[in-house]
């Protein structure tokens, strides 16, 4: 429980923040809130020499709303999502996303930048953000670009980061007229990690139609991923129980899927079928405004 | 009169230091040029050590002294077990390992360093050459010929085999009416996991040659004796000191190799040293808990009455004993009958050593493993007979007028009613109404469960004739000069709030503010002998010691009194910091009283002066707290998840002394005994290694988990003490896991499955619905 020695670093610019990286290439790690890379320190499972610290940088902790999308600096906690009125009324998904991390403790110190830069395969963060087809904003020696989440979590603890890059920034797409998210997660009653965790934002058509879905999932395989069957199946169809349930059963298609001594590989595929059919039910629920 | 106390509900006094962090534990203690201690342990269950390389960890800046098990052969002794039973194989147990290890985890070499950090480095330094060896881990295979031995010396595994025997066997079998149901149970092995992990501070002083050790544990003096023994130092030079201890939950009711460790380490180099465990050397290496086997057939008449029960308990003790490991399976044996009038018992249990770390006592130790065993055997013996589980249990129940009752198992009850423990359960349960829902439920498709249990559980440990090493508890009173009073006692509460019961006790019977009593416990030098706080003893055993003592400073200062007021002593009573006759006509201050006591100016013929009574304590019997439980569970028939809705708990510990430490005591209880049912579980794999290893596999359960306890008493007292307490440390442990467990099997009767193990995951519960209702 004891993390070996290294150098700390307190950047209080971005710029600063870049330059260390740079200077550190992979001797160097981004601390934020902490709550995954200082427990893989305790267990010596990382050893950073440079831990460089963004917790004294203002300018990553916002959220904000422009032109139809909403944009939350990477240092933003989950309690500050959680609690975030204008999250809850024009992103639902990432306020009931980050009341379902941890506890209070872990709410007020992770945060969102964190989560996903990790690519911790349980985490619950990459589920939503997948769900909402967002984007990443990352800073490097080379200036700043989006990534689309698409091709962001490359593996297991991967992410298409450079080495050199900080995770600065992400940007969704504000909730649409007719569309409902939800997120369910069934947590693993040590970790309170998700054995299986579902984010799902539906978009209707006048019609009442499915216009597009969007399905992230996280505790199933080695990172989370979009359940693009389940989305192909609803898109422009009547969104019927039945249908829910038959484009559910695809969720875990494709995936090599987790075992561990919660969950067996044959039961957690049967969980991440109803847990997304739940997260659908759900969604259709608050689209239909019922 | 003077305030009430006993039976209200005072706020702990041990509580605002604690709540403000304003309190000390050993971590917190910090000596001039103390150094850090760190060990190697092996990742090997079972290997020979082919050699031991320290020769870079010894170069580390920052490191002292770096020892291997050879370093300490033969100067410093073996770790202890006080178990004795007859033929008990007790194999060798150094604090680290020499030429073999045992069980992951096992410590085989020690670093001491300037600060923590040094020493942990130098751990990843050390390089330890295995040879490793197949393990042993399945104590059922463990008992085979042919088996791969832990100990090669023995020639087998079997640690211990005891045998209890008792009623008319052939009666029961001659009877061609009587049924039996045979089911093997499983008690899996649990971790205690206190908030605080072990730790310890021995500070050697060459000059004086004595030892002071600081050790987050429950038994200092018991620790005293064996650290003296252990590391050579004269009994009467060392001291252990027991400062704030945050949980322990019997894990810490041991001597361990660390702490023996430490004290050579100090003695060695003549400067103190510290050792904190880490959370994963925590669950590796503290003693874990349960761990049985049992193989059960339960004899009934067709009418429900049980005749017999006999079981075979093989225990997995692990590869060594700690303090009492072979002994805590025997307590399951003692109380297998639970609280029912049956007349036949046979109890085989074998004790078997494996390539795991020791088991041990864990909250109830050996009775709740014997409580799930009869509770979830009368369920099946309802189901068997399409009795009501209610039914079946006061139909078998003894009436309160049969007590004391000796059972064949040799134990005899002190006091009891079950009858109206489990009348008020199933009140406050609603249980008429609860299967009703149940029923209308289940058309549904929704499955709920009403799981009930009646236990009795042993407690106030115990008369000294039946315990390794004395049962007795001192308790010391002290008036001291301003008439403010000083308590000391011999036991070691950590969490449970004696500081507060022992000062209510002593305020009430010498009629002064309760505030104006202070309660000591856990310093060798300040309290002359104790035993320790484990078995619900400490209110029961201890407690009456106190109370002892303030007799005796009563009748003294009633003579005093009584010299100075010109009356008969026995006229006094000792009402609102007065002494008086009992229609206070004639009165005199207590402090007008101690301050005559203490200055003896005119203290009566043959009374010594000073204010001082030191009593010990010795428990004629047991006691046997008893309740009555109901959980109520709901299963998600998707998911197999399970809900507990509601529970119910009726406890009767004997006399409350306060309601609200009763209340915590059960509460905590009851999340440890639900854990067990649901959640918790330590598992090895076939080669020995511990998969559940960190708080991220192996579930503590919080409070989210759980609902509202639905709690409340009854008050049947003891005469075995004075006070007419029991004890309720371990009754929500005992009580719970058996509830919930026939709750869910309840829920789960539509499908036709009578058992499931522990813990009740979803997955095992999944397997068996999605097999659908049979008819």
């Amino acid at each position: 429980m004891i993390p070996q020695s290294f150098e700390y670093h307190v950047p209080k610019t971005l710029a600063e923040a870049s330059r260390l990286m740079a200077q550190f290439g992979a001797d160097g790690k981004i601390l934020a809130g902490g709550h995954s890379l200082v427990p893989m320190m305790k267990l010596r499972l990382a050893s950073p020499k440079h831990l460089i610290d963004l917790g004294r940088i203002a300018e990553l902790g916002y959220i904000r709303e422009d032109n139809g999308k909403i944009q939350i600096g990477a240092l933003t906690t989950h309690y500050k999502i959680e609690s975030s009125d204008l999250l809850k009324t024009k992103c639902p998904l990432l306020s009931e996303t980050a009341s379902a991390i941890g506890d209070v403790q872990v709410r007020n110190k992770g945060t969102l930048g964190g989560s996903l830069a990790h690519s911790d395969p349980a985490g619950d963060f990459p589920a939503a953000i997948l769900a909402l087809d967002g984007e990443i904003q990352a800073v490097g020696a080379r200036g700043e670009r989006w990534i689309s989440v698409k091709g962001f979590f490359v593996n297991l603890l991967q992410t298409a980061l450079e080495p050199d890059e900080i995770l600065t920034a992400i940007r969704v797409r504000s909730l649409p007229a007719r569309s409902g998210d939800a997120y369910v997660k069934l947590h693993q009653p040590a970790s309170g990690f998700a054995v299986v965790g579902v984010a799902v934002r539906l978009v209707l058509d006048e019609k009442g139609s499915i216009h597009q879905a969007g399905v992230g999932i996280t505790g199933v395989g080695p990172k989370a991923f979009c359940a693009v069957a389940v989305e192909n199946i609803l898109r422009g169809k009547s969104p019927s129980a039945k249908r829910l349930e038959e484009a559910a059963s695809h969720a875990a298609d494709g995936i090599e899927v987790n075992a561990d001594l919660y969950a067996s590989s044959a039961y957690r595929t049967h969980l991440t079928q109803v847990y997304t059919r739940r997260a659908l039910e759900k969604a259709l629920e608050r689209a239909s405004g019922k | 009169m003077s305030t009430k106390l006993l039976g209200e509900r005072i706020k702990r006094k041990e509580d605002p230091r604690l709540i403000q962090g304003r309190a000390h534990y050993v971590d917190d203690i910090k000596l001039d040029g103390m150094l850090y201690m760190a060990f190697v342990r092996s990742v090997h269950a079972h290997a020979c050590i082919r050699k031991v390389d320290t020769a870079a960890a010894k170069v580390l800046p920052g490191v002292i002294a770096v020892y291997t098990g050879h370093d300490i052969k033969g100067k410093l002794g073996l770790v202890p077990c006080a178990a004795g039973m007859e033929g008990l194989k007790i194999p060798d147990h150094p604090c680290m390992a020499m030429d073999k290890v045992c069980y992951i985890g096992e410590p085989i070499a020690a670093v001491v360093a300037r600060d923590r950090y040094v020493a942990r480095d130098a751990v990843d330094l050390i390089e330890v050459d295995y040879d490793p060896l197949p393990a042993v881990t399945d104590p059922m295979k463990a008992l085979e010929k042919g088996s791969k031995l832990v100990h090669e010396n023995f020639g087998d595994n079997i640690a211990f085999v005891a045998k209890l025997d008792a009623g008319d066997w052939k009666a029961v079998e001659a009877d061609k009416t009587i049924k039996v149901i045979k089911q093997r149970f499983i008690n899996q092995r649990l971790a205690p996991i206190s908030m605080e992990t072990r730790g310890v501070i021995a500070s050697y002083s060459p000059g004086e040659d004595s030892l002071t050790v600081w050790s987050s544990t429950q038994i200092p003096h018991i620790l005293k004796t064996q650290l003296a023994i252990m590391s050579g130092v004269d009994e009467a030079r060392c001291r252990v000191i027991t400062p704030e201890v945050g949980g322990a939950f019997g894990s810490k009711l041991n001597v361990y190799g660390e702490e023996g460790m430490a004290c050579f380490a100090s003695k060695h180099l003549g400067k103190p040293v510290k050792w904190i465990e880490g959370r994963r050397e925590n669950i590796q290496a503290t003693i874990h808990g349960r761990d049985q086997v049992n193989d059960l057939e339960i004899y009934f008449q067709p009418d429900g009455k049980v005749v017999g029960v006999k079981c075979l308990i093989v225990a997995d003790l692990g590869a060594y004993h700690q303090l009492l490991t072979p002994a805590i399976p025997t307590l399951t044996a003692m109380m297998i009958l639970g609280c029912y009038n049956i007349k036949n018992v046979f109890v085989e249990t074998k004790g078997v050593f494996t390539n795991k770390m020791a088991t041990d006592a864990y909250r109830g130790a050996g009775r709740p493993e014997a409580t799930y065993i009869i509770e979830r055997a009368m369920d099946l013996v309802a189901h068997e007979l399409n009795m009501d589980a209610a039914e079946i249990r006061e139909k078998n129940f003894p009436s309160p007028k049969d007590f004391p009752l000796t059972l064949p198992t040799g134990v005899t009850y002190d006091t009891a009613n079950y009858q109206k423990t489990l009348k008020n359960v199933l009140k406050a349960a609603g249980y008429s109404k609860l299967r009703k829902e149940q029923v209308r439920l289940r058309k549904k498709g929704k499955y709920i469960g009403v799981g009930l249990s009646t236990y009795v559980e042993i407690c106030a440990m115990g008369p000294s004739s039946r315990m390794p090493a004395g049962g007795w508890e001192s308790g010391t009173v002290r008036v001291e000069v301003t008439g403010k009073v000083t308590v000391l006692s011999g036991t070691s509460p950590h969490g449970q709030g004696e500081e507060t019961t022992f000062a209510q006790i002593v305020a009430e019977e010498l009629g002064i503010p309760f505030d104006d009593v202070t309660v000591y416990h856990g310093d060798t030098f300040q309290i002359p002998m104790g035993i320790g706080t484990f078995g619900s003893r400490t209110t029961a055993v201890g407690g009456t010691a106190i109370y002892n003592a303030a007799q005796r400073i009563k009748e003294k200062m009633a003579r005093i009194a009584a010299h100075k007021l010109g009356i008969k002593p026995g006229e006094l009573v000792f009402v609102d910091g007065k002494i008086q006759t009992e229609d206070g006509q004639k009165s005199i201050g207590f402090g007008e009283v101690v301050a005559e006591a203490i200055f003896a100016k005119q203290l009566p013929p043959g009374v010594e002066p000073g204010l001082t009574e030191h009593c010990v304590f010795e428990p004629p019997n047991y006691t046997f707290p008893f309740g009555a439980h109901i959980a109520v569970t709901e299963l998600d028939s998707e998911t197999g998840e399970v809900r507990l809705r509601n529970y119910f708990a009726v406890d009767d510990c004997g006399r409350i002394l306060n309601p609200m430490l009763v209340e915590g005591q059960v509460h905590g209880g009851l999340a440890q005994g639900i854990g067990q049912a649901l959640w918790e579980e330590v598992v090895y794999d076939e080669n020995g290694q511990l998969i559940s290893g960190s708080l991220m596999d192996y579930v503590v359960p919080k409070a989210h988990q759980f609902p509202w306890f639905e709690t409340s008493n009854t008050e049947t007292k003891t005469p075995v003490n004075p006070l007419g307490v029991k004890g309720v440390g371990e009754a929500g442990t005992i009580g719970s896991t058996p509830a919930v467990v026939n709750s869910v099997m309840d829920a789960l009767r539509p499908f036709g499955v009578r058992h499931l193990d522990m813990p009740l995951k979803p997955e095992k519960i999944w397997n068996v619905m999605k097999a659908g209702v049979k008819a």
